[in-house]
């Protein structure tokens, strides 16, 4: 019961922030629903007993991905103009967009609802998991059976942080030449 | 009374559909990147249903994955959005067409 009621408040919460960041104009407040949005979702993880993706997802998602998307929008220092210019552009634009994202909606929902979900079943029922920890069990299926896209992992980040720093550093080169 | 899967399944759409409705609306690139971090989060919310669904780790160890790649593209994306501001002045993504035609 008070399991059910907290899904029905959170995803309440969670899908009036997600249109919140859809809608607002200014890009601060959309960055804030986004956070909001993230830790209503962390919740949801906790009832789906996947706790520590909830925590990374509050400490990732909403700690660290969303200070650099709130430290972007401070640093660029957007004026008014240029938020609302050539907004009206293409009348159609919302109305077909809001159309095809419902129809979306109801495709998604109509293959959720008819689909059975079959597969080989899992060794990790709730209890089990409760038994051992979930964290434990993380740890151990990222360093035996996913191990090698862990490492891969470690190549994307690297090659993430050569690609910021090359995209930052040829500008500040191109404007000494000037 | 548990709450049924289903349920979590069609959250999962909704928020992947806000999403997608929020790239075609906006003209902002800062809050286009937000709504595919949206779309991701949906994406993430079915991988752990299914994973709690089927008794199974495997879908938790993805979301580890989508996080990396969403992180990769947060701070790849966010710098190429620095550098087009620092040449054009704007973020609005009608001016930085160059590469439509």
């Amino acid at each position: 019961m008070v399991e059910s009621l907290l899904f029905i408040i959170m995803s309440l919460i969670t899908i009036s922030c997600a249109i919140g960041v859809v809608i607002q104009k200014n890009p601060i407040y959309s960055a804030v629903f986004l956070i909001q949005t993230m830790v209503s979702i962390a919740v949801l993880y906790v009832l789906l007993h996947a706790e520590f993706v909830a925590a990374v997802q509050v400490m990732v998602y909403a700690g660290a991905i969303m200070v650099i998307f709130v430290f972007v929008i401070m640093l660029l220092n957007l004026n008014k103009e240029s938020l609302e210019s050539d907004r009206d552009k293409l009348p159609l634009q919302k109305p077909a967009a809001i159309t095809l994202g419902l129809i979306l909606v109801v495709m998604i929902g109509i293959i959720m609802a008819r689909s059975i979900y079959q597969g080989a079943e899992g060794e990790y029922p709730p209890e089990v998991m409760d038994k051992i920890g979930n964290t434990q069990l993380v740890g151990k299926m990222l360093f035996t059976k996913y191990v090698l896209p862990f490492e891969i992992t470690s190549i994307l980040l690297f090659a993430a942080i050569i690609g910021a720093i090359v995209l930052a550093k040829k500008q500040i080169i191109k404007e000494e030449e000037l | 009374m548990t709450v049924p899967l289903t349920w979590y399944l069609i959250l999962s759409g909704i928020l992947f559909s806000i999403g997608a409705v929020g790239v075609l609306i906006n003209r902002n690139a800062l809050v286009i990147f937000m709504c595919i971090e949206l779309m991701l989060n949906g994406v993430n919310l079915a991988f752990v249903t299914f994973a709690r669904q089927q008794n199974s780790m495997d879908g938790q160890i993805f979301v580890f994955f989508v996080m990396t790649v969403a992180a990769a593209e947060a701070v790849v994306g966010l710098a190429i959005i620095i550098a087009l501001f620092r040449n054009k002045a704007t973020v609005n993504v009608d001016d930085i067409n160059l590469m439509k035609w």
